[in-house]
């Protein structure tokens, strides 16, 4: 549940996300998508109300640690360049103390299904890799621990459409592998449509719109159907 | 002429040991400096300025200022260093204060948002990511050192600056070379030494 209000960039926003739902954030471009997102793994603060997450409202001290189980991926995949692919992968890992050999295997694994070939990759540092490759390398980052709660920021809006695509599959067959909780942020309804079962829309802040997929499609709310015009997705009967 | 050639190889040696002694400590501290300034953004402004003015005391006035003080003052090689110390803290505050401020904010972000604390980014990203920048600092500073500690001589501290003023009261230029030679070239060592550091850090960063 997440309760803020009095702030500029969202307010009065209150949300439940039950553990395994994957929700998609939409909204326009400074609707306060990305400030909702940053608000649930504290890299922002909420003037008024919290943010709960298990049962343990998140503030304060232990804000790192909490982190750890919260897996981030941004719009941009921001590697560290100075670190190899296989280190970058392995940081949270590292943060909680895995041993050597789990931290290897677990790389390996997870890169291996985001098609990232580890015996090719694992030496090489960011610069030399695609913005697709960065952002699977990103991906595989902050979900080699397999934290139970995901937030996503547009992830997949840099990319060319076709790695896009592909890249939307990988990631819904890693969320359908896992018991994993989602919050998807982006402006694309057809990609929230293609990583969540419910919608929420946002606009100026605040909730609009809060739907199982299945009714949000065919919703008559006329700032829903301009997202969905737009995407092209004609009304179900 | 093998006096002369004794007396250049003594006066080097102990222009590099007053040079390294003052780097040695400059770098310890000055890094730690930066980082505090970057922590705290207010004083650290107050820090850098009070830094900065001790850069624009000339040279032989800033030895003239520490010889009456006890303890850092007086007469000798002691004195050097902590003149030398004074002058290469800023090149070396200020690279590295540019060298953190100039992380990309998404990667720090990132670090942040992956569950590093705050000491754990400064060392596995700002740190690493900031290192050419800082090793930059140290070349300027040294390069300026080396120079700053021929003036030395002038409160009995000793290096190649005892040629250049032995020169320079007996009207021999050859003296005078003697010591300002060797000092150009310690300079444009340090310069390529640190400059090939400064590089080998960015290219392994990919800048």
């Amino acid at each position: 549940m997440i309760g803020s209000n009095g702030d500029d960039i969202v307010r009065d926003i209150s949300l439940r996300i039950d553990p395994g739902q994957s929700v998609a954030v939409i909204g326009r471009s400074g609707a306060g998508k990305t400030t909702l997102l940053r608000l649930l793994n504290g890299l922002a603060e909420p003037r008024s109300g919290t943010v709960v997450i298990d049962g343990i409202p998140l503030r304060g001290s232990g804000l790192a640690e909490r982190r750890r189980s919260i897996g981030t991926i941004l719009q941009a995949p921001a590697l560290f360049p100075h670190r190899t692919v296989f280190e970058n992968v392995a940081t949270v890992p590292r943060l909680l103390g895995w041993p050597d050999e789990r931290i290897r295997r677990a790389s390996e694994e997870l890169l291996e299904r985001l098609d990232i070939p580890f015996a090719r990759f694992a030496g090489r540092f960011p610069r030399s890799l695609s913005g697709g490759e960065q952002q699977r390398v990103g991906i595989a980052r902050a979900m080699v621990a397999a934290p139970p709660l995901l937030l996503c920021d547009e992830p997949f809006s840099a990319l060319d459409p076709i790695v896009r695509r592909d890249l939307q599959d990988a990631f819904v067959a890693l969320r359908d592998g896992g018991n994993v909780t989602l919050l998807f942020v982006t402006h694309d309804v057809a990609e929230a449509l293609r990583v969540a079962q419910r919608i929420v829309l946002i606009e100026d802040g605040a909730i609009v719109a809060d739907l199982p997929a299945g009714d949000f499609v065919r919703s008559a709310h006329p700032l829903i159907r301009r997202f969905l015009d737009a995407a092209r997705i004609p009304e179900a009967s | 002429m093998s006096d002369l050639t004794a007396e250049i190889v003594h006066a080097t040696a102990q222009h590099l040991l007053i040079v390294g002694a003052a780097m040695l400590v400059a770098t310890s501290a000055g890094i730690p400096i930066g980082i505090a300034c970057i922590r705290n953004p207010r004083s650290g402004r107050v820090v850098l300025r009070v830094i900065d003015m001790i850069q624009t005391i000339p040279s032989l006035a800033l030895f003239g200022f520490l010889i009456p003080l006890p303890l850092i003052g007086g007469i000798g090689i002691r004195t050097a260093i902590v003149a030398l110390i004074l002058y290469s803290l800023l090149p070396v505050v200020r690279n590295t204060v540019t060298g953190i401020a100039g992380v990309d904010p998404l990667i720090r972000e990132a670090a942040t948002a992956l569950g590093m604390t705050e000491r754990q980014r400064l060392v596995r990203i700002d740190l690493p990511l900031a290192l050419p920048s800082i090793f930059g600092g140290i070349r300027i500073a040294t390069v300026i050192a080396i120079g700053v500690a021929t003036i030395a001589a002038a409160v009995g501290g000793g290096g190649l600056g005892t040629l250049i003023f032995r020169g320079v009261a007996m009207v021999d230029s050859t003296r005078i070379l003697a010591g300002a030679l060797p000092a150009a070239a310690l300079a444009v060592a340090a310069d390529l030494l640190f400059g090939a550091l400064e590089r080998l850090a960015a290219r392994r960063l990919g800048v």
